[in-house]
């Protein structure tokens, strides 16, 4: 493809195979999540929560990771983190039809709740920001083993009100470990809206009172996003500490599929803000940097509509474990 | 063997567990370079150095959270919680991650971790370095509760714990620290979580405790032998969640009169659910209806010395207990 004067990615260090890597794994997550809320409302699965409009945050922060010796303590949002760390359109819809071959839980968690030793990724939970200190768990015992491994972990803005997520910063913070605290601030925890849940402008000021350096950028943006991270990834290695940075994301559906947002968020804001959906404007980038043209989107739109349609095919079909499998796994057997 | 006490026991298992497996560590408030409050860890920062002897930021659910993390990994992160009192930030990390971390990821992903804390009154405590709060934990699968009462039992159950394969609560009795001593084998031993321990054996009446009341029972019992001519047999749990439910049985049908002894407040308390396990398996051998003798269902303990005599058992409130059961 014909070279462009726009060119970005380019001065990332950025590869075409790259960018349009990131392109594919960004509309994999968006469709993934389309067809999941599609399957809901038909009744075929009882819950959705969504990574609309969080795509290129994720997916942005995952390349900047090493998936071969990082560890992701992620949260519900993540699909776009998940798949380029090896998470597959069937792992997750298996995991969406709660599956037995659900590689995150075997059908016991909701959608959302990724974990899967296989992909580095740590079983997550319900109640938020928990994952927070785990992340510095296992910073902390990969320094002492030796290795150079980095600890992602994420969470959204009403998160960032927990105290695990300032105890676990300044614990990172004290002891100098390989962190990335990454916050996708969508502007709303459920209903409640960022002006009710931080004094700060920013969740990235947080930094501060930790000592480390706090980032905010532009979450629609994957190369931006990139960008903040290979530095604060980089950072980690070199046994200089945690980063906190927060991705100005939008959430482009209900906080759920239980639901309505409607009810509090103005008329037209979810319109407005797609308009500058990132999946549309990356695409649009990737054009104008003649990394890809119409017949190369929608060869990869054909793929993904193909891996989707296989992949809840074949996990609408899968079995459930045996009911009586819930009793295993409390303890060692 | 030597006699050893019963936090020596505590610093000894840490110590050889700590050789032989570099993947032990400890961390907690002032457990590195002070040792610790009532000096568990003493010795431990000199010898292992700062990286495995981590003086922590005074947060609780931060040194549960990371615990877990770092043992999820595959290290055997033991944590110290400075007084059981304290444990309440944890509880989150303790019950919603630790506990659920096998069985929510199907098996994929287990949390080999062990939270130590001190628990209960006798030290002019007060209302919070006084508490047992053994009871709100032994409801949670996934989660083992021990609580042991001897030397010997504090060293082998430790090194159990840290070589277990699930999270481990380990309750110290800080009244026992000092005044409990006893004697210890040179070689290496584990004594097995989820086995309860005959200390004596009797015919008249069982008695089941755990912790420092267990000590109270051993001594009302000489006194019962020798000024009633009644012999008690003494069923320490050791391990408070899962319950060796065959041992009390055992203990429950040996005699046909149980009486249960604990610290902790008596509603919902452990003793409860021996008392169930007694009423579900061997009710009708029974010659007495169980009895329960507890800390009274107050919130803690006062710090007035008079009133934290009147909350504490001893030695004779457990005899007056058992002579009325061995009289029934």
């Amino acid at each position: 493809m014909g070279k462009s004067t726009v060119n970005k990615h380019e001065t990332l260090g950025l590869s075409e195979r790259q960018v349009l890597g990131m392109y594919r794994d960004m509309l994999l997550a968006r469709k993934i999540d389309e067809r999941m809320w599609l399957l809901n409302r038909a009744g075929k699965i009882p819950f959705v929560i969504s990574c609309q409009g969080h795509e290129a945050a994720q997916v942005g922060a995952a390349y900047a990771l090493d998936k071969n010796k990082d560890f992701l303590c992620p949260y519900y949002r993540d699909m776009g983190v998940v798949i380029p760390f090896g998470m597959s359109a069937r792992d997750l819809m298996m995991n969406a039809f709660a599956r037995a071959e659900d590689p995150n839980s075997g059908g016991r968690q909701m959608p959302g709740h990724f974990g899967s030793k296989k992909y580095r990724i740590l079983t997550g939970s319900s109640p938020v920001t928990t994952q927070v200190p785990h992340a510095v768990g296992i910073a902390l015992a990969g320094r002492m083993e030796g290795k150079d491994l980095v600890v992602f972990t994420s969470f959204g803005e009403g998160s960032s009100n927990q105290g695990d997520f300032h105890e676990a910063a300044n614990f990172a913070s004290v002891y100098k470990l390989p962190v990335i605290f990454f916050c996708e601030n969508n502007k709303y925890a459920i209903s409640v809206p960022y002006s009710k849940q931080v004094a700060v402008k920013s969740v990235a000021d947080r930094a501060a009172a930790y000592g480390i350096p706090g980032i905010s950028v532009d979450g629609g943006d994957p190369l931006e996003v990139y960008k903040a991270m290979r530095e604060a990834v980089e950072r980690a290695r070199r046994g200089e500490g945690p980063t906190l940075i927060e991705a100005r994301c939008f959430r482009f559906t209900p906080h759920s599929s239980d639901d309505d947002d409607r009810l509090y968020r103005p008329k037209g804001e979810v319109e407005e803000d797609k308009k500058k959906d990132p999946i549309l404007l990356f695409g649009h980038y990737l054009k104008e940097a003649g990394v890809l043209d119409e017949l190369a989107d929608k060869e990869i739109r054909d793929w993904i509509a193909k891996e989707v349609d296989e992949a809840m095919v074949y996990a609408e079909n899968a079995p459930s474990a045996a009911p009586e499998d819930l009793l295993k796994h409390v303890y060692a057997e | 063997m030597a006699v050893i006490s019963y936090i020596d026991a505590v610093n000894s298992a840490l110590r050889e567990e700590m050789s032989r497996d570099s993947k032990v560590f400890v961390l907690g408030e002032d457990v590195g370079f002070k040792g610790g409050v009532f000096k568990a860890t003493q010795g431990l920062y000199e010898q292992f150095g700062e990286a495995r002897v981590l003086d922590t930021p005074l947060a609780e659910s931060a040194i549960a959270g990371v615990a877990v993390g770092a043992a999820a990994y595959g290290f055997r992160p033991v944590a110290e919680i400075q007084f059981a009192d304290f444990i309440m930030p944890a509880v989150n990390q303790i019950v919603s991650e630790a506990a659920k971390m096998r069985y929510r990821s199907n098996g994929d992903w287990n949390c080999p971790l062990v939270i130590r804390a001190p628990y209960g009154g006798g030290i002019h405590g007060a209302l919070y370095h006084s508490q047992s709060v053994e009871a709100m934990f032994c409801n949670i699968p996934g989660l083992k509760v021990v609580a042991p009462s001897t030397p010997y039992d504090v060293k082998g159950l430790l090194i159990s714990a840290i070589r277990d394969e699930d999270p481990v609560l380990f309750f110290e009795h800080k009244r026992c620290y000092r005044l409990i001593k006893g004697e210890v084998p040179d070689t290496e031993y584990v004594v097995p979580i989820g086995k309860a321990d005959v200390k004596r054996q009797g015919k008249h009446i069982t008695v089941i405790s755990y912790g420092l009341t267990l000590h109270f029972a051993l001594q009302a019992a000489e006194k019962l032998a020798q000024e009633d001519g009644y012999s008690a047999h003494i069923l320490d749990l050791r391990t408070l969640y899962p319950l060796d439910k065959e041992s009390i049985v055992e203990a429950a049908r040996r005699t046909g009169k149980v009486l249960i002894v604990h610290e902790d407040n008596k509603e919902g308390g452990v003793g409860a659910e021996v008392s169930a396990v007694i009423a579900e398996e061997c009710l009708f051998e029974l010659d007495a209806p169980i009895k329960r003798l507890c800390g009274p269902d107050v919130p803690a303990i006062p710090y007035n010395g008079i009133m934290e005599k009147f909350f504490m058992l001893s030695p004779d409130k457990v005899y007056e207990a058992m002579k009325e059961l061995a009289e029934y």
